[in-house]
């Protein structure tokens, strides 16, 4: 086996993602490496973390992606309408997918153009509006481009900072936009005014390639921007345990 | 206990233009589709559809009997996007009311206990409040003076859900790992239709199923219907999986309106056992 890959580095950002959350809900919602991440983030620094097996059950072993189904330790039970109490009473970190990230961190999953009749109708707002108010939401993006990274979205499904700061009160209290996670790079909202930051590059990446294939102005450009940091040896076994088929090539290349 | 067994086409009778019907289950999970079927047989138009939209949302686009959609997402899981939905929005040819997941449960819990909204934050600043003008807020009358959104109920005339198993009365049980929103639809629901995989006899219902499974009483059902593999295509665990084969050739029915043609008259022409035939036949 070779060292590590690009895809690897992408997943211990989206374990990384996680550090500090304690016993709540860790809930990657899309991609297969999201999915690798939390379960590396369970096996190593978060170790209280609570899963789904990515529908109804809770699961308290490390299920594999893509591999033959394991036994599952079944530790709870938490179908969609039940979820919706851990994600408004705040216990949930959520990452979700993005077809639009806007500088300031509003995203769009809802449809590209105009709402009344979109050149392109996506999946709709699903749970957006309701986790970006409520719980700690991080994004996974296996594609960077401008096409994604926009100077405004054209769909406000998912509340950034900014908006939430604007709205006051509570949304402002409780809308924590963390990180973006992508091929290239991690953003988080820490740049003037809740404005994207470029926080770590993952390693072989250049700042020109991240600034070529982002539509807006990044924050941070001008300091030392850290490497994303590589899996360690360990970390590797246990990520080759989670993704044995290699699954997580296939979503990032490099 | 009344014997409220009846057949699609009976529930079909029922529905008149312009109603507004819920159909249960989640994206491409349970879905009541004998019934969907029974629908695009029946001169039916004009319907606002609300529901966990999946390939029942796209079929009704396909054959034009949407005027309005109620909707947090359309999608086939496996296939994150449904073509036959994407297609309606884009020409415009539907009226869309879309919501966020969380606003579209309390819309139907608030249906379901007579009550003309709930209070939420979720949908508040985002576009959810531009692009659905006729949504109010109100501010807590207490302390902490929140505004939130007043989600407005939504009040179905017809629900329709399928489900594992039921008795000849209406007590229905579901035994997947997810109830899905199936008694809300019931509950907000003036007439209310299950169909289900197998009727049995009350005493059997806990053969296969723990009590809490039992999610909906005969006190909200009007009708029960008999539909072995009902949810075709959809998944109806743990009696049957996803048919992602035929799924794929739902989408790709998408691809021009000759492909739909064909797929209509290969399909959904004829009864609902000859749909059945057709799929076991390839």
């Amino acid at each position: 086996m070779s060292g590590p890959r690009r895809a690897d580095a992408c997943v211990v950002a989206c374990a990384e993602i996680y550090r500090g959350d304690g016993e709540i809900f860790a809930n990657p919602t899309v991609g297969t490496i999201p999915f690798i991440g939390a379960r590396l983030a369970r096996r190593t620094f978060e170790p209280d973390l609570v899963m789904t097996d990515g529908e109804a059950m809770l699961v308290g072993n490390t299920i594999p992606v893509g591999a033959t189904p394991v036994d599952k330790l079944v530790e709870g039970w938490m179908p969609y309408r039940l979820s919706f109490d851990i994600v408004w009473s705040g216990r949930r970190h959520v990452v979700m997918g993005a077809s639009q990230v806007s500088r300031w961190g509003d995203t769009n999953i809802a449809c590209i153009g105009p709402w009344e009749k979109p050149v392109a109708q996506l999946i709709g707002p699903r749970g957006a509006p309701g986790n970006t108010v409520n719980d700690k939401t991080s994004y996974w993006v296996p594609k960077h481009s401008p096409r994604v990274f926009v100077e405004a979205v054209d769909f406000v499904s998912g509340v950034g900072p900014r908006r939430a700061r604007e709205a006051g009160g509570r949304i402002a209290q409780y809308n924590q936009i963390r990180f973006v996670v992508t091929n290239l790079c991690v953003f988080d909202f820490e740049g003037p005014g809740w404005s994207a930051r470029i926080r770590s590059l993952h390693p072989g990446v250049s700042l020109d390639e991240v600034v070529a294939n982002t539509g807006f102005e990044i924050a941070g450009l001008d300091e030392d921007v850290p490497t994303t940091r590589r899996p360690t040896e360990e970390e590797m076994r246990i990520i080759e345990e989670i993704d044995p088929l290699g699954l997580r090539y296939q979503e990032v290349a490099g | 206990m009344a014997d409220k067994r009846t057949t699609e086409d009976e529930i079909v009778a029922e529905l008149r233009d312009g109603m507004t019907i819920g159909i249960g289950g989640w994206a491409s999970r349970r879905k009541p589709m004998s019934v969907v079927r029974a629908i695009l047989r029946s001169p039916v138009r004009d319907l606002t559809v609300v529901s966990w939209g999946g390939p029942d949302v796209g079929l009704l686009c396909a054959a034009g009997k949407v005027k309005k959609l109620v909707y947090a997402f359309v999608s086939l899981d496996s296939i994150p996007l449904d073509p036959h939905f994407r297609l309606a929005r884009q020409r415009g040819s539907i009226e869309a009311m879309e919501l966020d997941e969380g606003m579209f449960y309390w819309g139907l819990y608030a249906a379901a206990l007579r009550l003309p909204f709930l209070p939420n934050r979720a949908g508040m600043a985002s576009d959810v409040m531009r692009v659905n003008p006729g949504l109010r807020t109100v501010r807590s009358p207490y302390e902490d003076a929140e505004e939130l959104v007043a989600v407005p109920a939504i009040n179905l005339d017809v629900a329709i859900v399928h489900m594992n198993r039921a008795d000849i009365a209406g007590n229905a049980q579901y035994l997947g790992p997810d109830p899905y929103f199936d008694d809300l639809f019931v509950k907000a629901a003036k007439r209310r239709f299950v169909t289900c995989e197998r009727i049995v006899e009350t005493r059997s219902l806990l053969n296969e199923g723990p009590v809490q499974s039992l999610v909906i009483s005969r006190m909200l059902v009007d009708g029960v219907v008999e539909a072995p593999r009902g949810a075709h295509f959809t998944s109806c665990v743990p009696d049957y999986g996803r048919d992602e084969v035929f799924q794929r050739r739902y989408t790709a029915s998408a691809a021009s309106p000759e492909a739909w043609d064909e797929f209509r008259r290969r399909y959904l022409e004829g009864s609902e056992a000859d749909y059945q035939r057709a799929v076991a036949e390839g």
